[in-house]
């Protein structure tokens, strides 16, 4: 039980009322950015990243920092239900299921039982995530102290094809996007031989592209473009919370605990293992479906279908940091930015963090727990607040985000060339995404591009080109396996499929 | 907007867009691997070259897109569907030809005019708003991001030469 006395001192960090304090912050800021179209967790998260940077550099600051951002992304989490439910606007793409039949209930005039099961699906759903991540984390860290680049290349590779296995669309599209990431990573100068990449003889390439430019860019000015499409006026109903709405819905949730806890399990599967929360909270909502004895009334607004997607989610979301504190291996998207931001305040994520930043590490956990409560109540208590922001004009709200947009991606280095990019990349964002390309492994390989590659090459150099390293133990071996197997499970599963009709 | 359904037609198709694409990808990743090649994408004295890692990244985007412009062509079913209309596309663009215009500001005037300026004429082009609702929102925005990066985050963005003038740098 070694794990509950450093729990019960990381309460102790993350108990300090400056870091109580960011947490509330964090949590309003975070359901805001995720109510609005346009931002979300990932590029929230980036763009706020540059103001911790002072805050960091104080003594135990990096906690504080850390507690900051992380309560952004549960916020985030917590405020897509809101538009899914109110307005069948997916404020996230992990809230679209929830849509399904949120939206009906909202309509049918049950729009508080709606938030109610969906904010307290999400929080148990993080709950359950976190008792995960307490008692798995020091175990996987301690694990992986051993490993060496072999290893992390194959956990390298066993993220990456996760990604072309458990996508749902073509996985040719999931590989270009990851390889175009790579591809971006290489740009500027490789470390190893001093040679310059990709830069074409422009100085100005020299640095390499910064992920969090990508990820303001793809995520940020895409989205509102894509938004744009459907006009400018987002029609919604009116929602209040009052005690008795949540108390009654609280006595009628009990009902779908075996839901809650397949999604949950779902959801936790899906973060550890890089498929993200948006395919987690399809897969769990598709599996309530068939499990539900009213399976056939889903999508005409049953609770239950709302409280599996939302548990997932949630699960998944929160459990995606589990490999990103123990490996330095991101889930998601905005655990990727999580993680470029304790690169950026000189922490090296991996298992070393919990022997060196017990402090760190500890507080984060801790952070987590009180993190959800807190943000618990605020959705709970703030609906018709963030309610009120989505009924600001679209033609004074998108301006604004772009404006946030710009500011975020100069202040990441004070550059207006990066300004410049993430126009870029936003319009690229709009029709990648409008073509299928998912963007969260662009983002991904973008931020593990040059380590993946750094483990690649001193495996390469320990063996001299012998491939045969990445099969040579079993630890390896069967990381690699994994790794090809998840790659080829679309054509696996396929075959099965044909084997079984005959 | 002079026809209603004029607005629902389409510009481009889904096929068509899909294979612009892939093309476009085709050659991104064709200068990724033939740049990677020219530095060296072989095994060096020491180990694996500098091109050695990219070199292979070119060639696995090439393959995949190569595969994705296939299957488009082949692809029937969606040929036809339409990936953006004329109106979505006009509104699309009523924010993207703005926005470009407002970042390029940002170089020449600075972020919080620039914004001023960007969210002022939005307001009035899309929104149709009131100069006396336009005005306070553009400015009272602008104030408030030079509050918070300026005053409380000291965080410096991008000035011009009004904030010259006003002594602000």
């Amino acid at each position: 039980m070694a794990e509950l006395a450093s729990l019960f001192a990381g309460f102790g960090v993350a108990l300090s009322p400056f870091n109580l304090m960011l947490m509330f912050v964090g949590v309003l800021l975070g359901v805001i950015i995720g109510v609005l179209p346009g931002l979300g967790g990932a590029n929230g998260v980036a763009i706020l990243l540059p103001l911790t940077f002072t805050m960091a550099q104080q003594e135990g600051g990096t906690t504080s920092a850390i507690i900051l951002l992380s309560c952004i992304y549960w916020g985030a989490l917590f405020g897509g239900a809101i538009t899914s439910i109110l307005f069948n606007i997916p404020g996230e793409p992990w809230s679209v299921a929830t849509t399904f039949d949120g939206y009906p209930l909202a309509q049918q005039g049950r729009a508080g039982e709606a938030l109610t099961s969906a904010f307290t699906s999400s929080f148990i759903g993080a709950f359950v995530a976190v008792i995960l991540i307490t008692f798995l984390a020091p175990a996987m860290a301690n694990f992986a102290l051993q490993f060496g680049p072999p290893e992390y290349f194959s956990v390298y590779l066993l993220t990456f094809c996760a990604f072309v296995g458990m996508s749902k669309g073509q996985a040719a599209k999931t590989i270009v996007s990851m390889m175009i990431g790579f591809a971006l990573a290489a740009v500027g100068l490789d470390t190893v031989t001093g040679q310059l990449r990709l830069t074409f003889g422009f100085t100005e390439m020299l640095k390499g592209f910064d992920f969090l430019i990508a990820v303001i860019g793809l995520f940020g000015i895409g989205e509102i473009l894509l938004t744009l499409e459907e006009g400018l006026e987002f029609k919604g109903t009116r929602a209040k919370l009052n005690p008795r709405v949540v108390l009654d819905t609280w006595k009628q949730l009990p009902r779908y605990w075996l839901t809650s806890v397949r999604s949950a399990a779902v959801g936790c599967f899906m973060g550890i293992v890089p498929g993200g929360a948006t395919p987690a909270s399809f897969m769990s909502y598709g599996v309530a479906k068939r499990f539900s004895k009213d399976g056939d009334k889903f999508g005409t607004g049953m609770v239950e279908g709302v409280v599996a997607p939302e548990t997932a989610a949630h699960a998944a979301g929160t459990s995606a940091l589990l490999p990103m504190i123990t490996l330095g291996v991101p889930g998601s998207p905005t655990a990727a930015v999580l993680l470029g931001g304790l690169l950026i305040w000189g922490l090296q994520p991996g298992p070393l963090l919990f022997v060196e930043q017990k402090d760190f590490v500890w507080g984060l956990i801790a952070s987590m727990y009180l993190g959800n409560i807190a943000g618990l109540i605020v959705v709970l208590t703030c609906v018709p607040l963030f309610a009120a922001i989505l009924r600001i004009p679209f033609s004074i709200i998108a301006p604004v985000i772009l404006v946030i947009c710009a500011i975020g991606a100069f202040t990441v280095h004070n550059s207006i060339t990066d300004v410049y990019l993430m126009m870029l990349f936003g319009v690229a964002g709009y029709v990648m995404r409008k073509l299928d390309y998912p963007l969260a492994p662009l983002v991904l390989a973008l931020v593990l591009g040059d380590r993946a590659e750094n483990s690649f090459r001193q495996s390469m150099i320990m063996s001299q080109g012998d491939m045969s390293i990445f099969f040579a133990n079993g630890l390896v071996g069967g990381l690699t396996a994994l790794a090809l197997f998840l790659l080829f499970w679309p054509m696996i599963s396929t075959l099965i499929k044909r084997a079984k009709n005959g | 907007m002079s026809e209603d359904h004029s607005s629902d037609r389409s510009v481009a198709s889904v096929r068509a867009l899909e294979l612009t694409v892939a093309a476009l990808f085709f050659a991104l990743g064709a200068i990724v691997a033939w740049d990677s090649y020219r530095i060296g994408a072989s095994w060096g004295d020491d180990g694996p070259q500098a091109g050695y890692f990219p070199f292979y990244i070119g060639i696995i985007i090439c393959v995949s897109t190569a595969v994705i412009f296939v299957r488009a062509l082949w692809a029937k079913a969606k040929s036809h569907e339409s990936f953006v209309s004329r109106g979505q596309l006009k509104m699309v663009m009523k924010m993207l030809v703005p926005s470009i215009v407002y970042v390029v500001l940002i170089g020449f005037i600075g972020i919080y005019v620039a914004s001023t300026l960007f969210i002022g004429f939005f307001m009035r082009w899309l929104g149709k708003y009131s100069w006396a609702k336009t005005v306070p929102i553009a400015v009272g925005v602008s104030l408030a991001f030079f509050m918070l990066f300026e005053v409380w985050f000291i965080v410096p963005l991008p000035k011009g030469p009004l904030e010259a003038l006003l002594g602000l740098n």
